[in-house]
């Protein structure tokens, strides 16, 4: 919880009590739901071990700042109860909860995630155009009311927490130090990204932003060490999780590049959810385990 | 023993303590208490018709048969009355005999083994040597045809802080030497390889023995591990070392027998590494068979409630439930554990965090394993999920993040998947003579 508040305190700074209005609705809402479900189910209340707390959190973070109360509410419920509390509870959950969420939500109102229409009335001293839905739309000529330094420091519309590229980074190595997400997901993931969208830019540098543009906008960032890197529904093996992270960033650029939506950062990593437990089937021989041929 | 760093990508190492010079004979001695309390193993005492009885008078090291028809024995370690007689369960549910003495009078000492002569022959072995002091299974070592191709002398120990083979081999080193010959001359394997911990200079001038250094890592000292560092061979998934030609034997076996056969005395005492509550050890000897409390007392421990007492090392004991549960041929260290150091497990679900699988030196998935385990799944664990392949270090429960009891359910597994096994066997066998 203390790595996202680099890129979440950079959020509430740019957007204003609009946005720690959403982190503080989602986080109370998530952990009061994770405590209905506990309550209805006759099981131990769990919100003391913070998972919800988290899960609020992080989805908080991917939302725009002037996201209603009511979508905080019901994101928050699919996150908790369709995400995880079906499934059996923390560590049961096949699926990255608050991507569950989001994902629900962007194909439920797709005008709540129109990061342009959403933000309009903000106006915070740089180009407020969502960076990623530019390049869609118009190509990379409106590349240049970027500068990648800009981005890098948070200055891009989208979501709240989701923006500040140095602050997330910091965030993730301070994580990847201490032993709570694997070092191997996060790069994997980002060189599968900008690998991708690499030779995407050499094959057509009019229509395909370069790569670094890839690694610094939209969930990028905050999806490389904050969502893949979920342990229930991320491999534990090494060469899975290095499978695992590749794909899901190559599935994220194919889907920015050539797919329906602006970010494709939210369903590649839900793909590789669910191919995870085969992907995890790549494991090295155990001892003295006889090595059987069909 | 460490921590992880604050910071750091570094895995954990666990490293074995080296231990103090020792000199000889500065053991601690437990003096003999009023009861003794043998374990054998196996459902005797249910079928009545034993051959040892309740009010029978043993002398110590006296040579004692408990059913006609299954010429099992064990060895009296103590003078005076048999006061009880009754099942035991051990720590996993398997079926024990439980054979209390109460001593008396003067220590008398029972003679067969003396008067069997100065022979040293395999047969000789098998009749008084069933168990040896830490080697509590000690015929299947040397009652193999053709012999094993080498035996493996273990002078270092399992697990942490325990250093009774170690001491050993400081202190009795000339009895390890001579213990080594008689082994060969009854078992018939030529080559000997002592393992001895790094840093320490033992030299053995003998033809066919070979001394080896093991790193002080955690757990570089099991069996299996060696089997594969030092020889560079895998012991097949649910077999012994002796599947591939090594046996191993512990230093205090190797020399309670070289003193059996210097003094005509069967052994019957245990060296024991006591690891006390502030993380202190030392080592002493005891009669087989006493009882937990009375080694306790005899160094002014006392527990508390809430404090735990554990049969073996810190990473792979075993609790215990009764002060009164007796030592074995196989209590390397009793360990007490101050109610504040316990790490409770939980009963939480496996968050598949993967630290337990990086950690496994077998390379055993134990995230998935654990899911079976806990589900009871045994067989479809053993032939998917390598349960089988743990060489049961205990280092996925040190490691678990959701504190899950990763390698009780794993002991508890293999336990019940070899039930499974045998019962399936004996049905094979009713099938063909019907």
């Amino acid at each position: 919880m203390l790595a996202v508040l680099p890129a979440l305190i950079m959020g509430i700074y740019q957007y204003g009590v609009p946005a720690l209005r959403v982190v503080a609705l989602s986080v109370s809402c998530a952990m009061i739901w994770e405590f209905l479900m506990n309550y209805v189910t006759k099981r131990p209340i769990s919100i003391g071990d913070g998972n919800a707390a988290v899960i609020g959190l992080l989805f908080s973070m991917l939302l725009p700042a002037t996201t209603p109360w009511w979508a905080v509410a019901v994101g928050t419920f699919v996150a908790i109860i369709v995400g995880k509390q079906i499934y059996g509870g923390l560590g049961c959950n096949p699926l990255n909860p608050t991507l569950v969420a989001l994902a629900i939500l962007m194909l439920s109102w797709k005008s709540l995630f129109n990061f342009d229409g959403a933000l309009a009335n903000y106006d915070l001293g740089f180009y407020m155009v969502y960076p990623l839905g530019a390049v869609k739309h118009f190509g990379t000529d409106s590349l240049v009311n970027y500068t990648l330094s800009g981005l890098f420091m948070g200055r891009q519309s989208g979501g709240l927490g989701a923006t500040f590229g140095l602050g997330l980074v910091v965030g993730g190595v301070y994580l990847i130090l201490r032993g709570y997400i694997r070092w191997e997901i996060s790069a994997s993931f980002l060189a599968g990204i900008f690998l991708t969208a690499l030779f995407f830019n050499l094959a057509d540098p009019a229509r395909y932003a370069n790569p670094v543009f890839h690694l610094l906008t939209g969930y990028t960032l905050i999806g490389a060490f904050f969502l893949a890197t979920e342990d229930s529904s991320s491999p534990v093996n090494f060469v899975p999780m290095l499978v695992y992270g590749a794909c899901g960033g190559i599935l994220t650029v194919l889907i920015r590049n050539i797919g329906a939506f602006a970010d494709g950062s939210v369903f590649a990593i839900l793909m590789m959810n669910i191919a995870n437990p085969l992907i995890d089937k790549i494991r090295p021989r155990a001892l003295g385990r006889r090595v059987e041929h069909a | 023993m460490i921590t992880r760093p604050f910071l750091g990508l570094g895995k954990p190492r666990l490293n074995y303590p080296p231990i103090e010079m020792l000199k000889a004979g500065s053991l601690a001695e437990v003096a003999l208490p009023s009861r003794i309390v043998l374990l054998v193993r196996g459902a005797y005492a249910e079928n009545g018709n034993l051959l040892v009885k309740v009010g029978d008078r043993v002398k110590t090291g006296e040579r004692l048969i408990l059913t006609e028809d299954k010429q099992d024995y064990f060895i009296s370690t103590a003078t005076g009355l048999i006061s009880n007689i009754s099942s035991y369960t051990g720590y996993l549910e398997e079926p024990y005999t439980s054979i209390s003495i109460d001593a008396e009078g003067e220590e008398q000492w029972d003679g067969e083994f003396e008067r069997s002569g100065p022979s040293m022959s395999r047969r000789e072995a098998l009749r008084f040597f069933k168990s040896l002091p830490g080697e509590p299974v000690f015929a299947s070592l040397i009652n193999k045809e053709p012999p094993l191709e080498a035996l493996v002398v273990n002078c270092t120990d399992k697990d942490l802080l325990v250093t009774t083979n170690q001491s050993i081999l400081k202190s009795e080193f000339e009895s390890l030497k001579q213990g080594v010959e008689i082994l060969r001359a009854i078992s018939g394997i030529k080559r000997v390889v002592v393992l001895v911990p790094e840093g320490m200079d033992v030299q053995i001038e003998a033809e066919d023995v070979y001394v080896i250094e093991i790193k002080p890592v955690y757990p570089a000292t099991l069996p299996k591990m060696v089997v594969k560092n030092v020889f560079g061979r895998e012991v097949p998934a649910g077999e012994t070392c002796e599947a591939v030609g090594l046996g191993f034997i512990n230093a205090e076996a190797v020399v309670a027998l070289a003193l059996a056969y210097k003094s005509r005395r069967l052994p019957v005492d245990k060296v024991i590494t006591l690891i006390k509550k502030d993380g202190s050890c030392l080592n002493l000897k005891a009669r087989i068979g006493t009882p937990a409390k009375d080694i306790l007392n005899a160094f002014g421990i006392e527990l508390a409630h809430g404090d735990r007492l554990i049969f073996g090392g810190p990473m792979t004991g075993e609790a215990i439930y009764s002060e009164d549960t007796p030592i074995s041929y196989g209590t390397d260290a009793i360990m007490v554990q101050d109610r504040e150091h316990i790490v409770r497990s939980s009963d939480l679900q496996c968050v598949n965090c993967g630290e337990c699988v990086r950690a496994c030196p077998a390379k055993v998935p134990v995230n998935m394993l654990v899911r079976l385990l806990q589900n009871g799944l045994y067989e479809e664990a053993a032939s998917r999920y390598d349960l089988l392949s743990c060489i049961e270090c205990g280092l996925c429960s040190y490691v678990c993040i959701a504190r899950i009891p990763l390698f009780h359910y794993i002991m508890l597994g293999k336990y019940e998947f070899a039930k499974i096994k045998s019962a399936e066997e004996v049905n094979v066998e009713s099938e063909a003579t019907d």
